[in-house]
């Protein structure tokens, strides 16, 4: 019998346990006290509470039983279940980015009409951060899946919040359907993994595994376990959901399915492949192909950058083309993840968070425009240039850093990332990749520039909406700006802790 | 004192930031105060530059630690050259541009960003660091063109933004390859340049990256932005992007992919060579049907940097030497050319269709344009006195040493540039048929800043055609320093 101090447990996993208590806080205040406030009173009230509790787990994370810097042995767990909860050096500055974004989503929900249940709405988010944060620790297949429920569930109902809205039901039907059908899908391969292994340890399962030749059936589960996760991240051919559940879910929901959800899957995806399937990496150097999750992953990069990046150009609607870039950039990220070497995994890192933070501020000045002019097209940006200076820098700031200008902190990003996947194969195998990748980065620019032109080159129309800006939404979006510029310019702010934390 | 160029262009972007949005004035005058310290640090830097002593560095401090990446500023005589050139057409386009009372502020905010980012492509000596100012060049020149251009505006501006990018992501893939093939451990090009990248690597890897730049020098069969691009663009836009910008991509061409892959670089020679003669020629007989005053300028550019690649392409120090000090003398012909079209003509008489300007008799009307267009037309057809000849020359004695087919080709090119100059001249200025109701009316005087702005470029093709020694004693030595060992080797002349 595995016996264990529940203590010892809290003491690990204490930065998710306050923000469940902060989530439980909110639901409490807002149920039990405000309910007669204003909208508006509620939302401050109950994101004071929220906010307090991200930043008490953020301080945690960054303050408390800090493991030492450099060694491998780094990471703690508990000894009785190793892998089912892990604190390293890496996965807390990860976890930090996801409370940042959390933060985030929760500054920008505030000024929100979209919903009476304040409560719930901000508890949802709180605990849908809790399932991001377990997936960073999980190195257990069992762990990994659950966590990854836990998130979804969270998320699908985010996604239908707006109940007046037909469009955002629709949004959350289809991100739950197929969320369903893909969590069914990933839960049967790891149970071929689990019955070939007899293991659910990430680290066990690699062991078990280390056979000269892959078996035909942990193929089949590779790509069972991998068709979900492309659900998850969005990956060509499992995007459908997304540039419909872009559109119809409220902004903040769809700013956090896009950033914080993203950054946790990515993080566990690169952590399930390169820990638990080492054994069945395989190879996609060209012309020198061999099964396993590289090529399969190498397919879905491919797909989603071509068909994320083209289907981007012919959106009139600005949350489907980011619905599509953000295809593209899972296309981006998942060169990362195939790279399997653990500079890949910084580069995704780094990647992947400035995308959040840059998709973040994004939606957020689309879910103004949208709140002004009822709809996001992309003549709704005309003249914005004109109106709201500061807010249109902002927004030119985050689509040419998705777009990789430098001295943006996409740039660098996708620079590294990059690098890192050129330098995954000997004699530069992968590099065809890096070319896909940056050919169509080169036709990514179209679409950005035709969301420029609207704002700067465009007139405004005869009698433009004005923008209703909350203050603490221009403060935000203006700082996360100000992020992606520093982040460009001396990225070593970030990467310096993230080398240092491998 | 060079570095001082892309520091003072920075601070000058800032101040007109901060300056209130109707403020017309207060934004031209801080971008003219701005140019003109940038052209004065460049001057001094050139003044105490050192030719001999091949590249010396300005500032050198590690950027990116982990990755070997660093802020490396340095200059040799090439770079000199461009720094000043750079300088003079920042001041002029200003002067040229006196006008814009649209958005003023933005325009000026936008045009310091691309001086910006060219001066410090220019500087760079570290891979990494020439690339991102290489593409901060992009979207200034896309809101240039789409804002306050003309003629197909927002079309010639998009396919500007994306041929530039385009050529940028063929360099990308090239300086990662290169970068992992040396084991990631620097992005220096100076050690680069002497790190022996497998002859495998470099077939493939020097054309990508030198048609990567060379897009932006408008070669041949890559060039159909230029054209397009300089006609939407305004006046004080098509100067830079001829003037400077084309620049950009042969200074790339010579300075990465040329070093970088010496061996590739023997390989692709003849082709490359072949592409930007047909460039010269293609581009002189296209010049002379058009019918758009500004798409002969506009093709003579594609022309003219047809010799600055041939240049290149020679190996030897002459055509080397020429190459460059052919984009310093195109960079100021251009300039007025595009000075006198834009601004001085178009702005006043709102057509540039050769047709009719024949019948407005602008001789008359516009003494001073004549005048101007004149001499800029004698400079630009090579004649001896002017910038054009000398480095023409030095090309074409180059390339008959490297490759004499290719410099009997260009010598008809030449030819036919008297030809497409002559006639363009005749029709704008000089025409001979009856005159039209416009041809009575006075026009707007030329004012005082376009003078001051002609008289600076007129000047400096003359200074340097009556005395080419003043940059070829800068150019010349840069060609024996160590990084360049391998390429000049190649040309075995």
């Amino acid at each position: 019998m595995i016996s264990f101090s529940y203590l010892e447990l809290l003491g690990l996993a204490a930065p998710e346990a306050i923000i469940v208590l902060a989530a439980l806080a909110v639901l409490a205040v807002d149920l039990l006290v405000m309910r007669e406030a204003s909208l508006r009173d509620r939302f401050l009230v109950s994101g004071l509470f929220a906010g307090v509790g991200l930043a008490a787990a953020t301080a945690w994370l960054l303050a408390v039983n800090v493991p030492p810097v450099g060694a491998h042995s780094a990471s703690l767990s508990l000894p009785m279940l190793p892998g089912m909860y892990v604190d390293e050096p890496l996965g807390r500055l990860v976890k930090v980015a996801i409370l940042i974004l959390a933060l985030g989503t929760i500054l920008l929900s505030l000024a929100g009409e979209f919903t009476r249940h304040v409560g719930e709405y901000l508890a949802l988010i709180l605990l849908a951060t809790v399932g991001m944060m377990l997936l960073v620790s999980a190195r257990d297949i069992l762990m990994i899946f659950l966590a990854l429920e836990l998130t979804s569930l969270c998320l699908y109902v985010l996604a239908a919040f707006n109940k007046r809205s037909p469009a955002s039901a629709e949004a959350a039907l289809k991100y739950f359907l197929f969320g369903g059908l893909a969590a069914a899908c990933t839960l049967f391969g790891l149970s071929y993994i689990y019955g070939l292994t007899g293991a659910t340890g990430l680290a066990e399962i690699a062991a078990k595994l280390a056979a000269p030749t892959p078996d035909p059936l942990l193929l089949a589960a590779v790509v069972l376990t991998l068709v979900g996760f492309g659900f998850k991240i969005a990956a060509a051919p499992f995007h459908l959901w997304a540039p419909d559940t872009y559109q119809g879910a409220p902004t903040p929901s769809a700013a956090f399915i896009a950033s914080g959800s993203k950054v946790a899957s990515f993080f566990v995806l690169a952590k399930l492949t390169s820990l638990g399937l080492a054994p069945a990496q395989g190879g996609a150097s060209w012309g020198a192909y061999t099964p396993g999750w590289v090529p399969v992953l190498a397919l879905l990069t491919v797909l989603s950058l071509v068909l994320g990046n083209l289907a981007a150009i012919a959106q009139t609607n600005v949350k489907r083309l980011l619905a599509y870039s953000a295809i593209a950039h899972a296309g981006y990220t998942l060169l990362g993840v195939l790279a399997g070497t653990p500079m890949g995994l910084t580069a995704l890192v780094f990647y992947i968070t400035t995308y959040g933070l840059t998709v973040l501020g994004a939606f957020g000045i689309v879910g103004l425009v949208e709140e002004a002019t009822g709809d996001c097209r992309l003549v709704d940006f005309a003249g914005l240039g004109r109106r709201e200076p500061a807010l249109a820098f902002c927004m030119m700031i985050f689509l040419l850093s998705l777009a990789g200008i430098p001295p943006l902190a996409g740039f660098f990003g996708k620079f590294y990332l990059f690098a890192a996947v050129a330098a995954a194969a000997p004699n530069l195998g992968m590099l065809w990749l890096v070319v896909v990748a940056v050919a169509m980065s080169a036709v990514s620019l179209y679409y950005y520039l035709q969301v420029l032109k609207q704002i700067y080159v465009a007139p405004s129309p005869e009698a433009p909406a004005s923008l209703r800006v909350p203050a603490t939404t221009r403060v935000l979006l203006i700082l996360i700006a100000a992020v992606v510029v520093l982040l460009g310019c001396a990225p070593n702010l970030l990467l310096g802790p993230l080398l240092a934390a491998q | 004192m060079l570095a001082w160029t892309v520091y003072l262009s920075f601070l000058g972007l800032l101040a007109v930031l901060l300056v209130p949005a109707g403020n017309a004035r207060a934004a031209r005058g801080i971008a003219l105060a701005t140019a003109l310290a940038g052209f004065f640090a460049a001057l001094l830097g050139a003044f105490q530059f050192a030719p001999d002593k091949g590249v010396q560095t300005l500032v050198r401090i590690p950027w990116i630690p982990g990755l070997g990446i660093q802020c490396f500023l340095a200059a040799d005589g090439i770079s000199v050259t461009l720094v000043l050139l750079t300088g003079l057409a920042a001041v002029a386009g200003i002067l040229f541009s006196w006008n814009i009372e649209h958005r003023a502020k933005e325009f000026f905010a936008f045009y310091l960003a691309l001086i910006a980012g060219v001066y410090g492509v220019f500087l760079s000596f570290d891979l990494f660091q020439l690339f991102v100012f290489y593409e901060l060049a992009i979207i200034p020149k896309y809101f240039l063109v789409a804002i306050w251009g003309s003629t197909n505006r927002e079309y010639g501006a998009m396919k500007l933004a994306l041929y530039s990018f385009i050529g940028s992501a063929l360099v990308l893939i090239g300086l990662v390859a290169a970068y992992v093939a040396s084991g990631m451990k620097t992005m220096d090009l100076l050690e680069l340049a002497h790190y022996p990248f497998p002859a495998a690597l470099q077939y493939w890897a020097f054309p990508v990256v030198f048609i990567g730049f060379a897009i932006l020098a408008g070669l041949w069969p890559f060039h159909t932005w230029a054209p397009t691009g300089h006609v939407a663009a305004p006046t004080a836009a098509s100067m830079l992007l001829a003037g400077v910008v084309m620049k950009l991509g042969a200074y790339g061409a010579l300075r990465v992919a040329m070093t970088l892959f010496p061996v590739g670089l023997s390989v692709w020679r003849d082709a490359i060579g072949l592409l930007a003669v047909i460039g010269i020629v293609y581009g002189a007989l296209v010049a002379l049907v058009q019918q758009d005053f500004k798409f002969v300028i506009g093709y003579s550019s594609v022309s003219h940097m047809g010799f600055v690649l041939l240049g290149l392409l020679t190996l030897n120090t002459v055509g080397l030497s020429g190459a460059v000090l052919q984009m310093f003398s195109h960079g100021v012909i251009a300039g007025l050319l595009f000075g006198v079209v834009g601004r001085m003509v178009y702005d006043r008489t709102h057509t540039r269709d050769l047709v009719e300007l024949e019948g407005w008799h602008l001789r008359r009307l516009l003494p001073f344009a004549a005048g101007t267009f004149v001499i800029a037309a004698l400079a630009s057809m090579g004649l001896p006195g002017f910038s054009g000849f000398a480095a023409e020359f030095q090309v074409l004695a180059g390339a008959w040493a490297a490759f004499p087919t290719y410099a009997l080709l260009a010598g008809i090119g030449i030819v036919v540039g008297v030809a497409y100059t002559l006639r363009v001249l005749q029709k704008s200025f000089f025409g001979e048929s009856e005159a039209t109701a416009e041809a009575a009316h006075p026009l707007p005087p030329i004012t005082l800043p376009e003078r001051i702005g002609a008289g600076l470029l007129i000047g400096a093709t003359l200074l340097i055609g009556l005395c080419p020694r003043l940059l070829l004693d800068l150019i010349g030595p840069s060609f024996q320093s160590s990084l360049f060992e391998q390429v000049v080797k190649g040309g075995k002349l």
